[in-house]
């Protein structure tokens, strides 16, 4: 794997998929922005390729860097009734909920 | 009254235990202290009032005898730490006004143990910066200055705020937080002291997540000794969250002995950097020179993978990041943006997003997207955390050869000038963390001690690195580097 991919711009973010991760990342980015985000994210993507260099055949991909067993408790209510402080920072709370704009058409 | 907040953790505990001191006389000092430090803008949201109460607390604790080491000790407080009522936005807009309902592990465990908010400190956005420029509260100011040159410096980040504070003496000690150095670049590049403990010593309860795998809160302080005393009441397991080590916290002071007779320190080729400024080199070579006449045996590493460290961080991190900071979508908390006629949910997060997040943050959020995105997952992310793995071997490898601790530079450079980093690609400025970043991805506790000034008269740090959960013996060979090289020199106070 590691020799077969080219490092030279191996992946080069263009226009479209800029503003198709922009639109994964939920945040809106006017059109005339998205040439030099492209280019940015091109030039972070180049960085990785280095990673490529890497022999990793055999390597399992770290899941926790303290070899711990997460933990498991028992499946009980251990908190609650705090509607209060639960909404006391949302920007917008009517009648014990979060209010947001029409979801459903 | 302003040269009392010169004091350290220790002395001033030692003062208050014999009576010499009270902690509101420490408190009042610095609070002055602050107000006339505005222009570093290292203080953020100041809590005078909760200070002067915790004081007096304090102060009654300790005449009953039995008080805690950091009773009565006055501290600035990082942003991305969750303190009960008071603004806690982790330097950014999007969590303006955000007010939490609870309160940290960590802080909890300091107020338990009778030290004072004085305030919270400015840091990079989600404490993803190099250099404290990516604030919603602006730019910190470093108190070291070049020589007779007047211009404004980097105190280093994200824990710039931390740094700046501590350097001043606005506060006797910080809270840091530190996912690929932002403790110890920041410390390093303001003359103090900065721990990176190891992963899992610290609860990252009501600590905002930036990437979880990586986070890990520690001391900054005036001293190895105040950063023992510190990390003591910082520590601790905690069962609200999965990934704190259920392990005993020991007497960090008391191992601070300064012995190191018979210890290996390694030094690592592979941190011999193309283009490393000559006062780095020859910084560390003092360093290794220091270690040796106290007695220890110096050995040469390799550290094969390091030259991977930065990439596999900036897929790792970013990735955890897109899905930690997903919760900023304007519905519980923060900032939510003005809607026009027929907006729906979409573009309320949309538009929050970007009004909310800045563009350092939006950037890894976005990067972190497109690796975790279809088809490129296994590409860049899985190939990122199996790389990770070889990382960690290779620390594995060389303690199990009987290596005590590592030597190497805490940064590239010294503190560089606000905004010089302005045009220069983000990959550039990621390059502050090329010495701290392997510690993090490998879990292991670290930590910047001052060791001497540069020809412009800035501060330069080496970074000593230790066995996971040895952060008593990473302590002493800190102590013991301390004492040799002798670094008292302060800012000289411009503002």
């Amino acid at each position: 794997m590691s020799g077969a991919i080219k490092t030279e711009s191996f992946m080069s973010i263009d226009k479209e998929t800029a503003r198709r991760v922009a639109k994964l990342a939920r945040i809106s980015v006017p059109d005339e922005d998205l040439p030099v985000l492209a280019g940015e994210l091109t030039g972070i993507l180049n960085f990785m390729e280095q990673l490529n260099e890497v022999d990793v055949d055999g390597v399992d991909p770290m899941t926790s860097v303290t070899p711990m067993r997460l933990k498991r408790r028992e499946d009980v209510v251990t908190d609650g009734s705090q509607q209060e402080a639960v909404l006391a920072n949302a920007p917008d709370a009517r009648e014990g909920f979060f209010a947001v704009p029409k979801v459903v058409e | 009254m302003t040269e009392l907040s010169k004091l350290g953790i220790a002395e001033a505990r030692d003062a208050m235990r014999k009576g010499d001191l009270s902690s509101v006389e420490l408190t009042q000092a610095c609070l002055g202290a602050i107000e006339d430090a505005k222009v570093l803008n290292a203080f953020v949201h100041n809590t005078p009032d909760i200070a002067m109460a915790q004081a007096e607390a304090a102060d009654a604790r300790l005449k009953g005898g039995d008080a805690p080491d950091m009773c009565g000790i006055p501290l600035g407080i990082k942003d991305l730490f969750c303190t009960k009522g008071v603004a806690s936005q982790a330097g950014s807009a999007i969590l303006g006004g955000f007010k939490p309902e609870y309160e940290s592990t960590i802080t909890q465990q300091l107020w338990d143990a009778g030290s004072v908010m004085l305030g919270k400190l400015n840091m990079d956005e989600f404490a993803m910066g190099s250099s404290n420029e990516t604030s919603t509260y602006g730019d910190v100011i470093n108190p070291w200055r070049r020589g007779n040159d007047d211009a404004s410096l980097t105190p280093g980040g994200s824990s710039g705020g931390s740094a700046s504070a501590v350097a001043a003496d606005l506060c006797l000690a910080a809270t840091g937080t530190d996912t690929g150095g932002s403790i110890r670049q920041p410390a390093a590049f303001v003359g103090i002291t900065g721990l990176k403990p190891t992963y899992g010593r610290c609860s990252r309860w009501g600590v905002v997540a930036f990437a979880s795998s990586l986070d890990q809160a520690g001391p900054m302080t005036k001293s190895v000794r105040d950063a023992a005393i510190m990390l003591e009441a910082m520590a601790g397991h905690d069962p609200k969250d999965s990934t704190s080590a259920e392990l005993a916290v020991p007497n960090f002071e008391a191992a601070l002995t300064g012995d190191i007779k018979g210890k290996k320190i390694g030094i690592p080729k592979e941190y011999r950097m193309e283009g490393m400024p000559q006062e780095i080199e020859d910084l560390w070579a003092e360093g290794t020179t220091m270690l040796k006449d106290a007695g220890a045996e110096i050995v040469d590493i390799s550290l094969p993978h390091t030259k991977y460290a930065l990439p596999a961080y900036y897929v790792v991190a970013p990735a955890e990041a897109s899905s930690n900071l997903a919760r900023y979508d304007g519905v519980r908390f923060g900032h939510r943006a003005a809607l026009s006629q027929g907006d729906g949910i979409t573009e309320m997060y949309e538009k929050t997003r970007a009004e909310g997040f800045g563009p350092e943050v939006k950037r890894r959020v976005m990067i972190g997207t497109y690796v975790l995105s279809a088809g490129f997952y296994d590409a860049y992310y899985n190939r990122a955390r199996k790389v990770r793995t070889l990382i960690k071997k290779d620390f594995e490898d060389v303690f199990a050869k009987g290596v005590d601790a590592i030597l190497t530079p805490a940064t590239p450079s010294a503190a560089f000038g606000l905004g010089e980093m302005k045009d220069a690609d983000p990959v550039q400025m990621y390059l502050n963390d090329v010495f701290t970043v392997t510690v993090n991805l490998a879990g292991l506790p670290g930590i910047a001690v001052p060791a001497g000034l540069d020809k412009q008269g800035l501060p330069l740090g080496l970074q000593l690195i230790g066995r996971p959960w040895e952060e008593g013996d990473l302590l002493n060979t800190a102590y013991a580097l301390e004492q040799a090289a002798g670094f008292v020199e302060k800012p000289s106070r411009w503002w």
